[in-house]
């Protein structure tokens, strides 16, 4: 279980978030939706060791992460798809795949997965010697995410995976997200496009400047008048 | 004609040398974007390492070559260490200023320690001259051991570069800092080892200087140093085939003018090069032109 208490960062002098606290059971898909500059991308960032909190706990299974290395925190299960992909486009997709198990050095397991990732997105298998920059934004969102499926993380978040793509993509994308949770990864997902993080998600918070304004079940916020006002249209 | 390509064969060698300095200069800003201005002291650094290894230890070649290359490897460490590391969150230009002060720092300290005589660098190879092509181009052995030693390195860094995991980590970091983070690659590390080999590549030029020229003393390394930061301008700075172009370029470029017009000129022609380069094509020879990331 991912477990995070009063969590405080800062930009600066900017209170990026005040105080927030959210829990992620194992297994489950949990999403915290809200506006663009809320707090999401910070809060994931912060998870991953890329930010520091000022105040606060980040627990994982009762393990304190938010003082550990980034790389440490990769070690611990806990995998980021970054906002924006992030892949690294100078180089090919096969390297991109190699460099998501950086940690590992279990050879053939790393195979099994290469095989793994290939089977989930086979565009992929297709351009395994392609340039990651050529690919379509599709085909770099599928890398970003199997890139993180290759440090088999226990827990893998997800910054705005739906962001750029078509209607179709989107539809596709958040059918990879339910398929790797039902193999067992639990999935934090941060997203602006509500509907489908909500009827993807079995928890879901609200963030709003910074702070958790509302957290229930998924179908309740769904339904929820004020949530739809402001995030359904 | 044999001239020509006498000139040549002089050119190559000293832009072999020059290409292995540009490789430190070009692979530091590959990876933090700052012009390691000290560079050209570890140089000195290493050819310093070399004479001792020899003179003093009296080892043959290849045991001081590496023992010279693991001294700037680590020098190299500790100044990113100690200078660089803690201002990697300040403006740019302040690491910047820092890398000229640490310059400084190598040049006045070896004075003092080296004193500002020149030394003589022990013969280490036979003094022998080779012909080819009937005897149209002679080659030296120091020459031999020059080429040699930089395609060597050449080969050994590419597939360092391409073929491992530190490679891989190191073209990832320079990609992109945090998304290699997400990866669980060491940045820190990375980086350090980016200057560890970075300077272990000068060393190496300052040990073939000390061989090729047979003198060493403590502020050497200030010209070539400017020389080699050019060629990596040149080739394309953050480049690696463009520091191994651009030093041959500037190599071949100054032994022709020194040959052909007045050796007087060698210096403003390799300056005049980086104006020309900076007016037409900031970008260097390989390099596209990109817009700065924001």
């Amino acid at each position: 279980m991912l477990e995070v208490k009063d969590l405080h960062v800062y930009y600066g002098a900017i209170h990026a978030l005040k105080g927030i606290s959210f829990k992620v059971e194992d297994g489950e898909i949990v999403t915290i939706i809200g506006a663009n500059g809320a707090g999401k991308s910070t809060t994931l960032r912060t998870i991953s060791g890329l930010l520091r909190p000022k105040k606060g706990e980040i627990l994982l299974n009762g393990v304190h992460l938010e003082k550990m290395k980034a790389k440490d925190i990769v070690k611990m299960g806990v995998c980021q798809v970054p906002e924006g992909r992030r892949i690294f486009a100078n180089m090919s997709v096969l390297e991109n795949l190699e460099l998501g198990a950086y940690l590992r050095n279990d050879k053939d397991g790393i195979k099994n997965d290469f095989d793994r990732v290939f089977s989930l997105f086979p565009r992929l298998a297709e351009r395994r010697t392609q340039l990651a920059g050529t690919l379509s934004g599709g085909e770099q969102q599928m890398l970003a995410i199997g890139r993180a499926l290759m440090s088999r993380p226990k827990i893998i978040l997800m910054d705005e995976p739906s962001m750029g793509l078509a209607p179709i993509l989107v539809e596709q994308i958040f059918n990879v997200i339910k398929e790797i949770n039902s193999e067992g990864t639990t999935v934090l997902l941060v997203e602006q496009n509500a509907y489908m993080a909500l009827t993807t998600a079995k928890e879901a918070y609200v963030i709003e400047t910074g702070n958790i304004v509302m957290g229930g079940q998924a179908m309740d916020l769904l339904n929820n008048e004020q949530v739809r006002k402001a995030y359904l249209g | 004609m044999q001239q020509f390509l006498q000139q040549m064969v002089n050119g190559l060698s000293l832009g072999s040398i020059y290409a292995l300095i540009a490789l430190g200069y070009t692979m530091v800003y590959g990876i933090i974007r700052l012009i390691n201005f000290a560079h050209g002291d570890i140089y000195m650094l290493g050819a310093f390492a070399g004479f001792f290894a020899i003179s003093a230890f009296h080892l043959s070649f290849i045991p001081s070559l590496i023992i010279s290359m693991a001294i700037c490897a680590l020098a190299g460490m500790l100044i990113k260490r100690v200078a660089y590391k803690p201002l990697r969150t300040a403006p740019r230009i302040s690491m910047l200023i820092t890398a000229i002060g640490v310059s400084l720092f190598l040049e006045n300290g070896g004075l003092m320690v080296f004193s500002p005589s020149i030394r003589t660098f022990p013969t280490v190879f036979p003094v022998k001259t080779f012909s080819f092509f009937g005897g149209l181009v002679k080659l030296t052995v120091k020459d031999i051991v020059v080429l040699t030693v930089m395609i060597v390195m050449l080969i050994l860094l590419q597939y360092l570069v391409y073929r491992t995991k530190i490679g891989k980590a190191m073209r990832a970091v320079s990609f992109d800092k945090d998304a290699a983070s997400l990866m669980g690659v060491d940045v820190d590390t990375t980086i350090s080892y980016t200057f560890a080999i970075g300077s272990a590549l000068a060393a190496v030029a300052g040990v073939l200087v000390g061989i090729y020229y047979n003198s060493v003393w403590p502020l050497m390394g200030i010209m070539p140093g400017l020389k080699a930061f050019i060629a990596a301008v040149l080739g394309g700075i953050g480049i690696i085939p463009g520091a191994v172009l651009g030093g041959l370029l500037i190599g071949v470029t100054e032994t022709l003018v020194a040959g052909y017009g007045n050796s007087l000129y060698r210096d403003g022609v390799a300056f005049a090069i980086l104006i020309i380069v900076l007016l037409l094509r900031p970008s260097g020879l390989l390099g596209k032109n990109q817009r700065e990331k924001v």
